[in-house]
């Protein structure tokens, strides 16, 4: 595809002396009307009927290929959508495109021509802001109900009004017989309830025999108001306990580190080296925790194992549980990081909690020889999972995938590399790529990555064994109210279990911030399906969304 | 009595009463068991039938696969190795509502969802029971202030046992249902009431101002449900 060839003249670009904004500026020419400063990025402010010019050109001549986010939110006088573009090869490269609308008239044009993963990034916007895009493929609710009266993240919205509608607009849609004309196909909801959606998730799948001709993913089912929740709390102490939340299988401390990172840099707070050490291998222990699920789930979606992988995935979380339980005191919902640091230190005695994780670590290489025995040697696994579900790189891309997922089509994009943080750059270990591009090189990643999170952690434990102990320093000095600046603005990401999560804050000058931002990685993820499914068996759907690993607390935030 | 009526007459009636005398006394103690003692040497025991169904009902639960949130993670733990519920009869878990006892809701209820959850409540058979698993199907939770989340599911369904914690450990959990099937055992269950969900439905629109409003609206026989619950009666 264009985008590959693209980026081969674009380091000739970087060269030159100017400031990475004013170059991207000129780029662009007459399309910028203003210039903004984001603390990641330059951001360069776009007519709202120009927005498909400027994202094209930043995609085909700076080779902008990842649209990571896009941030929706209401101003006094404006609202305005903020495109949050990046490149798979040069994560540190970023450029915010921001598109400033009329109150009257919140018209702005749609970025899906450009990028796919924007039909429902702008969806979501189109929901709990109201900004309208023109141009988009199907501009409809997506989180909340289609029936829902007015928009809840937008400043008017009050949110003690009663919400109601008539039942007739919520109709059982099979509530009559469906045979339409002499058409062949089938409409089946597999969701919001089944086994093998991981939650609440609602599929609408349209079926010809057994295969899928139609699929659209219908979420909102556990939309918590995650961002609304986050608005409403201090920086300081009130934020944390909600990111162990969104991805909530266990990947918690992930999470926290997402909104950790922005806040810190945010309000420029240096972590403590030992602190990172700490937060390095807990996160890698939730890692570990997190993949372990993706793969005992897996093997239930594929051949229905609840007796054995299930088990025996479930016994080596319940191991890293109790290791998380005995540093953090909870075994899912840790709130163990703060602005600065960690909380408390690693757990008295010392070499005893070192010993628990040694023997975790060393019983771990039997353990995935068992799983491999049983899962990717299993000759039914394979020929349920090899070659089906394929996800080409370019559209994996497109869409904005990232994580495991991306990595099993063979693009080698690991925040904890490319972006770095914590204590990952000063460790020996390698990102995990495969690329099959299909249901068994996703299962294959996570299985491998298990081991490159156990060196991780291995590294780590070394160091903190040997770390002295009057410089066991677990929190910076972290004032006790935050107050960010007025309209300061950041985007951050960390590689969370299943990719990039990443966090846009705005702040207003109170301890609270103005506009809380989640992008989850699953949501984007999620949005490959019907890629994936369209034209196969309605089984290897079903494996592909296993494989896709997707959480509905983070999907639906 | 009846004990003494032989329907199937077998000629070693002495290989029984080995058996059966090995069972009483402690050489193979492992078989004996509350009823095998009520038993005793006679076949039959005497009680109500109310009490044996609801002593059956409560000693093998078909529990629904539901799972909604964080909390569903912390009850997979439960049903898996280690706290293994299946040992006290409340076992693996069923895919299907036409087949299922009990529902644990473990999770955050919303807007969109609430519905659909009652939509499965309703599809099981009764007698049913309900455990909520979490603070979010106690009050919404951690959620409680959100614009699109349910305030506990006692606002839909009725539930039997309320489980806190945020989650609740498997141990809380498996509590929990234990005193469900105590619960069940006594013959007690919680009243059904009827839901601000349901009122609605019939009609009952007096109490709010606003639905009165748009009441006007509204077509006669037309339902009414509402998303946000903030001032349900
Ligand atoms: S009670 Fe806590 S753990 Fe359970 S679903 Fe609610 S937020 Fe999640």
């Amino acid at each position: 595809m264009s985008l590959e060839e693209q980026q081969s003249d674009e380091p000739a670009e970087l060269e030159s002396g100017v400031s990475r904004g004013d170059e991207l500026a000129d780029l662009l020419g007459d399309l910028v009307v203003g210039r903004e400063e984001h603390m990641n990025a330059p951001g360069l402010v776009i007519r709202p009927d120009e927005v498909q010019d400027a994202l094209f050109k930043l995609r085909d001549e700076a080779g902008f290929d990842h649209l990571s986010c896009v941030t929706a939110q209401e101003y006094e006088d404006r609202y305005e959508s903020i495109y949050h573009l990046t490149k798979f090869d040069d994560r540190t490269d970023e450029v915010s495109v921001v598109v400033p609308t009329s109150k009257d008239n919140p018209v702005s044009q749609s970025a899906e021509p450009v990028f796919r993963t924007a039909d429902w990034h702008e969806r979501e916007a189109y929901d709990l802001v109201g900004i309208q895009y023109e141009d988009h493929p199907d501009l409809r609710r997506i989180l909340l109900p289609e029936t829902w009266q007015g928009h809840p993240l937008g400043l008017d919205y009050d949110q003690d009004r009663p919400q109601i509608a008539t039942l007739r607009e919520h109709a059982n849609p099979l509530e009559e017989d469906h045979r339409a004309g002499d058409s062949n196909t089938m409409y089946i909801n597999i969701g919001p309830h089944h086994p093998a959606t991981h939650g609440v998730l609602h599929v609408e799948t349209v079926v010809d025999g057994e295969q899928v001709v139609d699929l659209e993913s219908d979420i909102g089912y556990l939309h918590r108001c995650e961002e609304q929740m986050c608005q409403q709390g201090t920086y300081r102490h009130q934020i944390m306990p909600y990111p162990d939340r969104w991805d909530y299988i266990s990947a918690g401390l992930l999470n926290e580190w997402a909104y950790a990172r922005t806040a810190e840099d945010l309000a420029d707070i240096e972590v403590p080296e030992y602190a990172q050490i700490i937060r390095t291998m807990s996160a890698e222990l939730c890692r570990i925790a997190s993949h372990m699920i993706a793969l005992g789930t897996f093997a239930l979606d594929v051949y229905g194992d609840f007796t054995a992988i299930f088990m025996y995935a479930m016994r080596d979380r319940e191991i890293v549980q109790n290791i998380l339980e005995d540093l953090t005191g909870q075994r899912m919902m840790f709130n163990y990081f703060r602005l600065g640091g960690v909380v408390w230190d690693l757990p008295e005695p010392r070499e005893e909690f070192f010993e628990k994780i040694r023997d975790f670590l060393d019983g771990l290489p039997q353990a995935l020889e068992e799983y491999h025995d049983m899962i990717t040697s299993n000759e039914i696994l394979q020929a349920r999972t090899v070659g089906t579900g394929v996800l080409p790189p370019e559209v994996a891309k497109s869409y904005g995938a990232t994580g495991p997922v991306a990595r099993g089509s063979g693009i080698d994009y690991d925040l904890r590399r490319d972006d770095s943080y914590g204590y990952y750059d000063e460790l020996d270990w390698d990102v995990v790529v495969e690329d099959g591009c299909d249901n068994f090189s996703r299962l294959l990643v996570r299985m491998r990555e298990v081991e490159e999170s156990a060196k991780i952690i291995q590294q780590c434990v070394d160091l903190l064994e040997d770390w002295p102990e009057d410089e066991r320093n677990i929190q910076a000095n972290v004032p006790r109210t935050l107050k960010p600046e007025e309209d300061t603005e950041i985007y951050r990401a960390v590689e969370g279990a299943k990719g990039e999560l990443g966090i846009y804050i705005r702040a207003d000058g109170t301890d609270k911030p103005a506009r809380f931002k989640i992008r989850s990685p699953c949501f984007s993820n999620l949005q490959t399906l019907p890629e994936m499914s369209e034209g196969e068996y309605i089984p290897d759907m079903i494996a592909s969304l296993g494989s896709l690993d997707i959480v509905l607390g983070e999907v639906d935030r | 009595m009846s004990s003494e009526q032989k329907p199937f007459v077998t000629d070693d009636t002495q290989v029984q009463t080995e058996t059966r005398d090995a069972r009483m006394a402690g050489a193979d103690d492992r078989f004996n068991s509350k009823l095998r003692e009520a038993f005793g040497s006679s076949p039959f025991i005497l009680t109500k039938f109310d009490k044996f169904m609801n002593w059956v009902r409560g000693s093998s639960m078909f529990m629904l696969q539901f799972g909604i949130a964080c909390c569903s993670i912390e009850m997979m733990h439960t049903y898996a190795i280690k706290h293994d519920l299946d040992r006290f009869a409340a076992g693996v878990p069923r895919a299907s509502p036409r087949q299922a006892d009990v529902i644990i809701v473990p999770g955050t209820i919303v807007s969109k969802f609430a519905p659909r959850m009652k939509r499965v409540y309703d599809q099981m058979p009764e007698p049913k029971f309900v455990v909520g698993m979490g603070s979010c199907t106690i009050s919404g939770g951690p959620f409680q202030e959100g614009y699109n989340v349910i305030k506990g599911a006692e606002e839909v369904i009725p539930v039997d046992i309320h489980i806190p914690g945020c989650p609740p450990r498997p141990e809380a959990l498996i509590y929990g249902i234990a005193k469900l099937q105590e619960r069940i055992a006594n013959g007690e269950s919680s009243p059904v009431t009827v839901k601000p969900y349901e009122l609605e439905q019939f009609g009952d629109l007096e109490r709010d101002e606003i639905v009165d409003k748009l009441a006007a609206q509204i077509d006669e026989d037309d339902l009414v449900m509402r998303y946000n619950w903030a001032d349900s009666p």
